[in-house]
């Protein structure tokens, strides 16, 4: 880690500092609300990262990955419902679990080639399939949904992820920062090298030695794995779960909306996306109910527009413009 | 008498299935010619419902009826869309396109949200609950009718496709898109005229299914997905497989519905395209690439 | 000199059409031998069993002392034996040193040691200015270049080039000729080019084999093939031996 922040020209770290000293001091200056705006914005900053290591560096496109945070999720919510096994401990399970899953569907993809299109679809049917099976299966709770029981005396006992506003924040903004700095490391390693290659063109990159059958299930194990820690923290942080929910397409498109406005393939992208969509969201929210117009759906009428926005104006995301403009060189492969 | 029952509900998810159809039709054309990933396509059906439904309830005319103005109307609608907006993105990754198409469906959605309310809208057809009765079974009037609708749409179609001297170019951009262009068509308009094409099934389709579903703005999502399974298992680029594709995931939905339970009749679908991606990628009967 | 690559007996047939027909040939450590023939001679197609890409329906493909026929892309790279596309495919959105980069990870793993291999190549193959560019924004004779330096940074023993000088000027030509020629004469490395450049042909291989619908007619010296008359028949026609 200590030679990544050396790779770093000082401007870019003065930015990060600053960034990180006023997002840990946020408590501090922000009422409750605007805390639990952020804490959103960190986790989707933290698995919008998961998803961009697939498909920004891997280059593949997976819409359904609310199936890896349902399954982190579910499965970390039951250990400690039924078993009392906390989230510190019920994360490698979860984690385990959301890989094999993983597993599955980039082995159905790579080993019979269905690419592009076809790989998104593949996905989406592995997620919807989950979904309605965790529909009408007993133990998990059905469709009537599985919950985390309120228990006063446990509150501070943060390894179990039990406690106020404050404990998920820290929390999602380590895991963020996490991201990140997976991201960073990753990216420049000689597994991101051969996952670029692979995006670029598959055959030029099996041709230099590259086994990309390997190089992509890495990416999805990985990418996976990672997405699975954020449904544990969703579970703990929301204590109820419907597969309906957790598992809808509407999640796995939120997710990969931050990633791909704030720039694929980039270290910085997914947070800046995260940013701006979803502090966009609950400001669109605030908006429309202050100018009176109590119409359901129309802060996503906006959302909408501002989506077809971007990808018009920006289809590289808005943190390659934004770090030219700050002066600022990411290598943007 | 229990095979009776399970015939029954294996014609009706026959007849359903070719609606179903004529909507994927519209998306093996929009997505087999012009290869964007039309995201928005549900919703556009939706849309349509709405306005069958609308201009049954102000003006009382049938779907039936009002399915062609419908049609022309969203050829239109495609045409336009596809000339200004969709064409930059033609060519451009899948995720931008996907980006694009899903602001698109959201902005619909929730307009239609906003307009109609979250409430399911029956259209009341007063033929709504007659049928047809055929040796054991009890047809319903509606879903023979809206059937018999679309195969007939479908037929022109391929008529369309078959016959005309603009149908033949669009096919020739479908098969070699750079051949196309150097022996002098217009691509891009022959791109926006594939979409109104591509929108107008959408827009007939969604009219018919007024007729046997009720238009609710939260059908988007759903009606997408089963178009492209359906497109996928019949196979890309045959008309005759949508239609195809349509009855069979209508079939198999109907029995699963019935046989297992009504809230899994889904899984089938998704399993079977999980297994059609895998195994046989250029679906029933698809060209083979 | 010992063979190095053995193709034996080789054939690949196209549902019906026989696109290889039993060819058989060796090339020797530091050889350089050309592959020529008319368009749709098989030229192409027999790269790509060497390579990898398809596998062939009859024969052998012996590299350094094992069989590779039938071996995946990935592996046969992993072998020592590096190509170069007909077509060009380099990663467009990354920089030309990043792509030399992604080839010199094959044999080193640490990412900094690959960067140095990577500038090494890159000077070599006359494209050091040009490294912080995106691959795309290249002009057709860098494309080249990079395509070879590409293979070149996977340390192949053996490098397969697939019409690298279709498209360049003379001067381009006699660029790429000199690097190769220096390289072969440097490291050994043993050279297999599909050309129909005949100037890079007379002024690079050693020895050249000609392929006429699949099969391979005729192999020796340049000079003396460029006077077979079942080669000159071959590009010409009966017209031209009489």
């Amino acid at each position: 880690m200590i030679e990544l922040w050396r790779g770093l020209e000082p401007r870019a770290r003065g930015l990060i500092a600053m960034l990180l000293v006023a997002l840990a001091a946020a408590p501090l200056a922000v009422d409750r609300y605007l805390i639990s705006v952020l804490t959103l914005v960190l986790y989707f900053a933290y698995v919008g990262q998961a998803w961009n290591l697939m498909m920004g560096y891997a280059g593949q496109l997976s819409l359904g990955h609310a199936l890896y945070v349902g399954l982190g999720a579910y499965v970390a919510a039951l250990l400690w419902v039924h078993f009392g096994i906390g989230p510190w401990l019920g994360v490698f399970a979860a984690v385990l679990l959301a890989m094999v899953f993983g597993a599955v569907v980039g082995w159905l993809g790579f080993r019979f080639g269905v690419e592009g299109v076809y790989f998104a679809l593949l996905t989406i049917a592995a997620a919807e399939f989950t979904r309605i099976a965790f529909d009408n299966i007993g133990f998990t709770g059905g469709s009537g949904g599985l919950f985390l029981p309120y228990q006063q005396e446990r509150l501070g006992e943060w390894w179990n992820l039990r406690g106020g506003q404050l404990l998920f924040y820290y929390v999602a903004l380590a895991l963020a920062a996490a991201g990140v700095v997976v991201a960073a490391k990753l990216s420049r390693s000689r597994l991101g090298y051969q996952w670029l290659a692979v995006r670029e063109d598959e055959i030029a990159a099996r041709s230099l030695g590259i086994n990309a059958f390997r190089a992509k299930m890495t990416a999805v194990l990985v990418s996976s794995g990672m997405t699975a820690v954020g449904g544990v923290f969703y579970a703990f942080y929301y204590n109820n779960l419907f597969p309906a929910q957790v598992f809808d397409i509407e999640r796995s498109i939120e997710l990969i909306l931050g990633p791909i406005v704030g720039g694929l393939g980039t270290v910085f992208g997914p947070v800046v996306g995260a940013f701006i969509l979803t502090p966009l969201g609950e400001g669109l929210i605030a908006l429309t109910s202050r100018l009176g117009i109590d119409a359901p759906g129309a802060k996503a009428v906006f959302y909408g527009l501002t989506l077809i926005a971007i990808i018009c104006a920006r289809p590289n995301g808005v943190w390659p413009w934004l770090a030219r403009v700050l002066g600022l060189k990411e290598r943007s492969p | 008498m229990i095979w009776s029952i399970y015939l029954g509900v294996v014609v009706q998810g026959v007849l359903t299935g070719l609606v179903y159809g004529l909507m994927a039709l519209g998306l093996s054309v929009i997505f087999g010619v012009v290869r964007v990933v039309n995201f928005a396509h549900g919703e556009f059906a939706v849309v349509a419902m709405y306005a069958a439904f609308l201009l049954f309830h102000t003006l009382g005319l049938d779907p039936l009826v009002t399915m062609l103005p419908i049609a022309a109307t969203f050829f239109l609608v495609g045409f336009l869309l596809q000339a200004t907006l969709i064409n930059s993105f033609v060519g451009r990754s899948e995720h931008e396109q996907f980006i694009l198409l899903v602001g698109i469906a959201i902005v619909i959605l929730n307009g239609l949200l906003m307009l109609f309310g979250p409430d399911a809208r029956p259209a009341n057809l007063p033929y709504a609950f007659d049928s047809y009765a055929v040796g054991p079974l009890f047809i319903d009037k509606v879903r023979i009718y809206s059937a018999v609708a679309a195969l007939a749409i479908a037929a022109t179609l391929f008529c369309f496709f078959r016959y005309t001297a603009t149908g033949t170019a669009i096919r020739a951009c479908a098969d070699n898109l750079t051949g196309a262009a150097v022996v002098g068509l217009n691509v891009k308009r022959l791109y926006a005229i594939t979409f109104g094409v591509g929108l107008a099934c959408v827009g007939a389709a969604g009219a018919l299914m007024v007729t046997i579903a009720d238009a609710a703005p939260t059908l988007g999502p759903a009606y997408t997905l089963l178009a492209f399974i359906i497109v996928i298992v019949g196979g890309l680029g045959s008309m005759a497989g949508a239609l195809v594709g349509g009855v069979l995931i209508g079939v198999s939905e109907a029995l699963a519905g019935f046989i297992i339970q009504p809230s899994m009749k889904s899984m089938f679908s998704f399993a079977l395209l999980i297994a059609v991606l895998v195994l046989r990628p250029r679906g029933l009967l698809g060209r083979r690439a | 000199m010992t063979a190095l690559l053995t193709i034996d007996r080789v054939s690949k047939r196209f549902r019906g059409l026989l696109a290889v027909d039993a060819v058989s040939f060796t090339v020797a450590a530091g050889d350089i031998l050309a592959v020529i023939g008319p368009n749709g001679a098989g030229k192409t197609t027999l790269f790509n069993t060497i390579a990898g890409v398809l596998a062939p329906d009859e024969g052998t493909i012996q590299f350094a002392g094992e069989r590779i026929d039938g071996l995946s892309p990935d592996a046969i790279c992993r072998r020592g034996i590096g190509r170069t596309f007909q077509i060009v495919r380099p990663f467009p959105a990354l920089s030309v040193e990043d792509n030399v980069v992604i080839g010199a990870l094959l044999r080193h793993r640490d990412v900094a040691s690959a960067r140095r291999h990577a500038l090494a190549v890159l000077e070599r193959l006359d494209l050091i200015d040009e490294r912080t560019k995106p691959a795309a924004a290249l002009t057709l004779p860098d494309r080249k270049r990079l395509e070879v330096a590409r293979a070149l940074a996977t340390d192949p023993k053996v490098l397969l080039l697939d019409e690298v000088m279709a498209g360049l000027r003379p001067t381009e030509t006699d660029r790429i000729v000199a690097i190769l020629a220096g390289l072969n004469r440097d490291s050994g490395l043993t050279i297999v080019l599909i050309e129909h450049v005949m100037r890079a042909v007379m002024a690079l291989a050693r020895r050249v084999l000609v392929l006429h619908h699949g099969a391979a007619i005729a192999v020796g010296a340049p000079a003396a093939i460029v006077r077979e008359p079942a080669v000159i028949q071959s590009y010409l026609g009966e017209e031209a031996l009489a």
